[in-house]
C-alpha cells in the first residue's frame, strides 16, 4: 500500500480502480474490487467475513484441501469453516462455525470464516423437515437450530478422514487415535500430528464417511460449545471496515434512487421524462411497477434529479384511500361475525360452547396492535452490474435469503442462476424485511438499463414507507372459568391482513385449558405485510398474557400463580417461569412507586419467562421502564455471552414496539417518514436488563426472537398491578395510558 | 470550487459542489464508509463524526462549511483499534448488526475527550440520540464505563 504523502490526497475519482480507505489511521489508496477482479475470483469464494472484504483478507500461502462441502484445511494449519447463514447482527456467522468445529475438533485459533457458496441444495437446511428442500434463509431464529445436528455431524465426519488417514500413514488402528485441538495423538506411541500435516498427504474420499449422532461428543466433554467465543465480526464493527452493501464500490459504479409510488402498489402513469433525462449527471431513467428509477453520476445528482421528478401515478391501487385508523376500528364488526364471519379455524379441542356455558365466571377483552415498520438501521440498497450482454449480474447484496435472492435476480433477467454471481455482505439489521429481495431486484432493473454498476440507495423515507410492516390486529378473547376456580374454557379470534404473519404465537397448547377454540378472521387492504421479528407472536402473546392476568386479577389469583398451574404438566416451562421469579423476588415488595408483572410465552422452541418493573408518570402518561428480568430454557446455549445479547436485543424490540412504534396510514399513504415521527426506543428508555438460561442437554432451540414477545404483557400487566386498569392498544402511547387511567 | 479541509489528520480537497452533505463525500469520494447512512435528517446518529473536536452528525453538514476545518471519522479514530473505547467495545462485545456502532463510538470518544469520568447519567444523556436498533444499549453504557475506567487507572497498573 503506497500511502499518499505529498500533494494533498483529492478525493478519488469515480473511473478510477482505486479507492481511499483507513490504512495506518492516515489514507491510502489500495485497489478496491471489482468486477473484473471478482471475476477471476472463485464464485464458491464469495469473501471473507472476519476480515473487511477485499481489504486485507489473508492470503494464506498454504495450500488448501476440501474436506467435503463446508471445511478447506491448508497444510499450515489454518482451517477454512464456510457460513451458510445471513450475519444481520445475531452471530450465527460465529455460532455455526464453532458447532462444526467442535465435532471436527479443529483449533479455533486457526479457523477462519467465509460464506458458504450460494447454493442451497448443498448448505440450505431443510424447512420443518417436510421436504421443502434446501433453504438459505436466515429467518425464525432457525440458524442454530436448523444446522445444529448436520454441522455436528459434518464436523465428525472431517475428524473421521483425518483419524482414517493418519491410522493409514502409520500403520496403527484408527481406534488407537484421538485428536485434540488441531492435532491428531497417538497415546501408546506418544506421537502427534497436526491436522495441516495431514491435509498435504491425506486422501479425502468424494463421499465423507457416515457418522452417526451416537457417536458425537458428548456435551460434557464440548470446548467451545457453550464457552462464549468470540464473535469475529465484532473487531470489524468497532472501526467501520465492515463491508454492508451500502459500503461497496465499483469501478465506474453510478448511483440510484428511485421515487417509490405514495400508495403501495400504484403504477406511474407519466412522468417528465425528459426534463429528468437532461438533468446534470443524469445516465438514465427506469420506469418500474410501482415507481420511477433514475440513475446519475454522484449521488448528490442522483438525489437531486429525483426531487425533479413530477410523476402522475395512475388509480386503482387496492391500499387507495384507506385509512388504517378506521379500518382498525371495524375489525370490531368483524371479530362480531360481520363479513368473513365463519372465520379459519387454527386449532380447536373440547367442547368450548359447553364449557363456557357451565362457567362460573365469563371474561372477555379486545385487544390491539397497530402497524410496525421494521427500522433496520441500514436503509435497504444493493449494488448490481449487469452485463453488457443482458445475460448476467454481479450482485452485493446484505439478504436474508441469498439463495431466492440470486434466484429473483435469474428470473428477473431470464437467465440461469449461474449467470448471477452473488456477494453477500453484512447486514445492518434484518428484522424480516430482508427476507424481500425487492430491493436488489431494482437495483439489477437500473443497471440493466445502463449496463454499468449502479449502487442503489434507499433513503429512511424510502425504507420507511414503501416498508412491508407488522400488521395492526384485533385480538378478542373469551375465558371461562368454572366454579372450582379451574380455567376451563377459551376462545381467541385475530382479526387483521395479513394471514400467517397473524396466526404465529396464538397458539397455547403449554396452558392446560381442556376446551379451546383459535381462529383467524381475515380482511385486505393492499398495505405490505411481511414478517417482523418474531411475527405474530409479538401481538399475540401480549394478548394472551394480559388476559391471563385480567382472569388473575378477576379470581384473586397471583399471576405467577396462574400460570404455573396453567402450565402443570411441562416441568422444564415451569422451572423458567419460577426462575424469573426468584430472579425479580416476586414475592418481594417492588420499590415504592413501581409494580411488576409478568408473562410467558413460547417461540421458535424456546421457553421464556420475563418480568417488568415499571413506574408511571401519570401527569404525562409515559412509562418507565426500570428493570427486567427473562429466564429462558432454550436448550443447549452455543454462544451464552451473544445468547443473552439476542434475548436482551428482542426484549428491546418489543418494549420499542409496546411503548413507541406506531404506523398510520391515511388516504392509503403511510403518515410517518423517518425518526421524528417513528419512535424507537432510545437509551434513555432503557432498562436495565438480566437474562439467563436454564441449563439444559436438549438440543438447541431458536434465541433470536423470544425476547421480543415476553416483553409488552410484561409491562402491560404491570401497568395493571400499578394502577388496576389494563392496557389493550399497543403501543402504551401516553395517549392511551391516560384513556386507560381516566377511562 | 474545491473544498480544502483536514481528514483524519491529513489535509484533503474535494471537488464536490458545496451544498453536498458531507456524509456522502467522505462515503463515495473518499471511501471512508465507516461513517454511515442511517436517516438523512439527523435524527439517528449513525453518521456522527468529529467537526473540530465535536460530534456532528455530518448528513446534514454541508461541504462549503468544512472549509479549513478539521473532520475525524471513525477510521481516523485509532489505527490500529487501539482506542480504549474500540477495546472495550471489544470486550463488552457491544455490537450486534453494527451499523451504528462507528456513530456510537464517535459520540462516545467525544464525552470521553470532555469529561473522562462521566456519571451513567451523563453518558446517557450525552448518548441519547444515537439509535441502535439491536439494543444493544446496556453494553454501550458498560463499555464506556470501561473505557472510562481504563483513562482513570493510573500508569503502569492497568485495571
Amino acid at each position: 500500500m503506497n500511502t499518499r504523502t505529498q500533494s494533498p490526497p483529492r478525493e478519488a475519482s469515480q473511473s478510477r480502480r482505486t479507492f481511499l480507505r483507513k490504512a495506518g489511521g492516515g489514507l491510502s489508496f489500495v485497489v478496491v474490487f471489482g468486477p473484473a477482479g471478482l471475476a477471476a475470483r472463485r464464485t464458491d469464494s464469495p469473501g471473507t467475513l472476519d476480515a473487511p472484504m477485499g481489504a486485507d483478507a489473508p492470503d494464506s500461502p498454504a495450500a488448501e484441501h476440501p474436506f467435503g462441502a463446508w471445511v478447506r484445511i491448508a497444510t499450515d494449519g489454518q482451517v477454512l469453516i464456510y457460513n451458510p447463514a445471513a450475519e444481520m447482527g445475531q452471530g450465527s456467522m460465529t455460532a455455526l462455525p464453532v458447532i462444526l468445529a467442535e465435532e471436527m475438533d479443529a483449533d479455533w485459533e486457526k479457523v477462519r470464516i467465509e460464506h458458504s457458496p450460494v447454493e442451497p441444495a448443498v448448505y440450505g437446511r431443510s424447512w420443518g423437515g417436510r421436504g421443502r428442500g434446501g433453504s438459505m434463509m436466515t429467518a425464525g431464529s432457525m440458524a442454530v437450530r436448523g444446522y445444529y445436528t448436520n454441522l455436528r455431524l459434518a464436523g465428525a465426519r472431517i475428524r473421521r478422514v483425518l483419524l482414517d488417514n493418519v491410522a493409514r500413514e502409520w500403520g496403527v488402528p484408527a481406534g488407537e487415535l484421538a485428536t485434540e485441538p488441531g492435532v491428531v495423538v497417538h497415546a501408546a506411541s506418544g506421537r502427534r500430528i497436526s491436522y495441516g500435516e495431514v491435509a498435504a498427504f491425506a486422501e479425502v474420499p468424494d463421499e465423507l464417511p457416515g457418522v452417526s449422532e451416537a457417536e458425537l461428543k458428548s456435551p460434557e466433554d464440548f470446548r467451545l460449545i457453550g464457552h462464549s467465543v468470540a464473535r469475529r465480526d465484532v473487531p470489524a464493527k468497532t472501526d467501520g471496515s465492515a463491508v454492508y452493501a451500502l459500503d461497496v464500490q465499483v469501478p465506474g459504479m453510478l448511483y440510484g434512487v428511485i421515487a417509490r409510488a405514495p400508495v403501495h402498489e400504484a403504477k406511474p402513469a407519466s412522468f417528465n421524462e425528459d426534463e429528468v433525462r437532461g438533468r446534470p449527471g443524469v445516465a438514465g431513467t427506469v420506469r418500474l411497477d410501482y415507481g420511477v428509477g433514475v440513475i446519475a453520476e454522484t449521488v448528490e445528482e442522483a438525489f437531486a434529479a429525483r426531487g425533479a421528478m413530477e410523476i402522475e401515478w395512475g388509480g386503482g391501487a387496492r391500499a387507495e384511500g384507506f385509512d388504517s385508523v378506521a379500518a382498525l376500528a371495524a375489525y370490531a364488526r368483524i371479530a362480531d361475525g360481520d363479513g368473513d364471519s365463519q372465520g379459519r379455524p387454527v386449532s380447536e379441542s373440547g367442547d368450548v360452547a359447553g364449557a363456557m356455558g357451565e362457567a362460573a365466571t365469563r371474561y372477555e377483552a379486545d385487544y390491539f396492535n397497530d402497524y410496525v415498520y421494521h427500522a433496520q438501521m441500514e436503509p435497504l440498497g444493493a449494488v448490481a452490474s449487469v452485463n453488457a450482454a443482458g445475460d448476467g449480474a454481479e450482485v452485493w447484496a446484505g439478504t436474508q435469503a441469498p439463495d431466492m435472492a440470486r434466484a429473483a435476480v435469474a428470473r428477473e433477467l431470464g437467465v440461469p442462476v449461474e449467470q448471477v454471481t452473488f456477494h453477500p455482505c453484512y447486514l445492518g439489521g434484518g428484522l424480516g424485511r430482508r427476507t424481500m429481495a425487492d430491493y436488489i431486484v431494482e437495483a439489477v432493473q437500473l443497471s440493466r438499463s445502463v449496463r454499468r454498476p449502479v449502487k442503489l440507495i434507499w433513503t429512511r423515507e424510502d425504507d420507511l414507507q414503501y416498508g412491508a410492516f407488522r400488521p395492526m390486529s384485533l385480538q378478542r378473547l373469551t375465558g371461562g372459568v368454572d366454579a372450582a376456580g379451574g380455567l376451563t374454557a377459551w376462545t381467541h379470534t385475530v382479526v387483521g391482513d395479513g394471514r400467517g404473519l397473524l396466526a404465529s404465537g396464538v397458539s397455547i397448547p403449554y396452558y392446560d385449558i381442556p376446551n379451546q377454540r383459535i381462529e383467524m378472521r381475515g380482511d385486505s387492504h393492499g398495505v405490505r405485510t411481511k414478517h417482523w421479528r418474531a411475527v405474530g407472536h409479538g401481538p399475540n402473546k401480549f394478548a394472551i398474557e394480559a388476559f391471563i392476568d385480567d382472569i388473575a386479577r378477576g379470581e384473586g389469583i397471583d399471576p405467577v400463580e396462574l400460570r404455573r398451574k396453567l402450565l402443570r404438566g411441562i416441568p422444564r416451562a415451569v422451572a423458567v417461569l419460577d426462575e424469573v421469579a426468584e430472579m425479580a423476588d416476586w414475592d418481594g415488595e417492588p420499590p415504592a412507586g413501581r409494580a411488576r408483572g409478568v408473562a410467558f410465552v413460547e417461540r421458535s422452541g424456546t421457553l421464556a419467562a420475563g418480568v417488568a418493573e415499571i413506574s408511571l408518570d401519570e401527569e404525562s402518561g409515559s412509562i418507565r421502564v426500570h428493570r427486567f428480568w427473562c429466564a429462558a430454557d432454550g436448550g443447549i446455549v452455543v454462544q451464552p455471552r451473544n445468547a443473552r445479547a439476542q434475548i436482551e436485543g428482542g426484549i428491546v424490540n418489543g418494549l420499542s414496539t409496546a411503548l413507541f412504534e406506531r404506523l398510520t396510514v391515511r388516504d392509503g399513504r403511510v403518515e410517518q417518514s423517518n425518526f421524528h415521527d417513528y419512535s424507537i426506543l432510545r437509551m434513555s428508555d432503557m432498562p436495565d436488563i438480566e437474562v439467563r438460561f436454564l441449563p439444559s442437554d436438549e438440543p438447541p432451540m431458536g434465541l433470536g426472537e423470544p425476547g421480543v414477545p415476553v416483553a409488552a404483557g410484561a409491562v402491560a400487566n404491570a401497568f395493571a398491578a400499578l394502577t388496576g386498569r389494563p392496557l389493550r392498544h399497543m403501543p402504551f402511547t401516553p395517549e392511551r395510558v391516560l384513556e386507560a387511567l381516566n377511562g | 470550487m474545491p473544498t480544502t479541509f483536514t481528514l483524519n489528520g491529513k489535509p484533503v480537497t474535494s471537488d464536490a459542489p458545496g451544498n453536498a452533505m458531507v456524509l456522502w463525500v467522505l462515503r463515495e469520494r473518499f471511501g471512508l464508509t465507516g461513517t454511515r447512512f442511517g436517516c438523512g435528517v439527523g435524527e439517528c446518529g449513525a453518521c456522527t463524526v468529529h467537526l473540530d473536536g465535536d460530534p456532528v452528525q455530518c448528513c446534514r453538514l454541508r461541504l462549503s462549511r468544512v472549509g479549513g476545518r478539521e473532520i475525524t471519522t471513525i477510521e481516523g479514530l485509532s489505527p490500529d483499534r487501539s482506542h480504549a473505547l474500540q477495546q472495550a467495545w471489544i470486550e463488552e462485545e457491544v455490537p450486534q448488526c453494527g451499523y451504528c456502532q462507528s456513530g456510537q463510538l464517535m459520540q462516545a470518544a467525544s464525552l470521553l475527550a470532555a469529561n473522562p469520568s462521566p456519571t451513567r447519567d451523563e453518558i446517557v444523556d450525552h448518548m441519547d440520540g444515537i439509535l441502535c436498533r439491536c439494543g444493544t444499549y446496556g453494553r454501550i453504557i458498560r463499555a464506556i464505563e470501561r473505557a472510562s475506567a481504563v483513562n482513570a487507572a493510573p500508569a503502569g497498573r492497568t485495571r
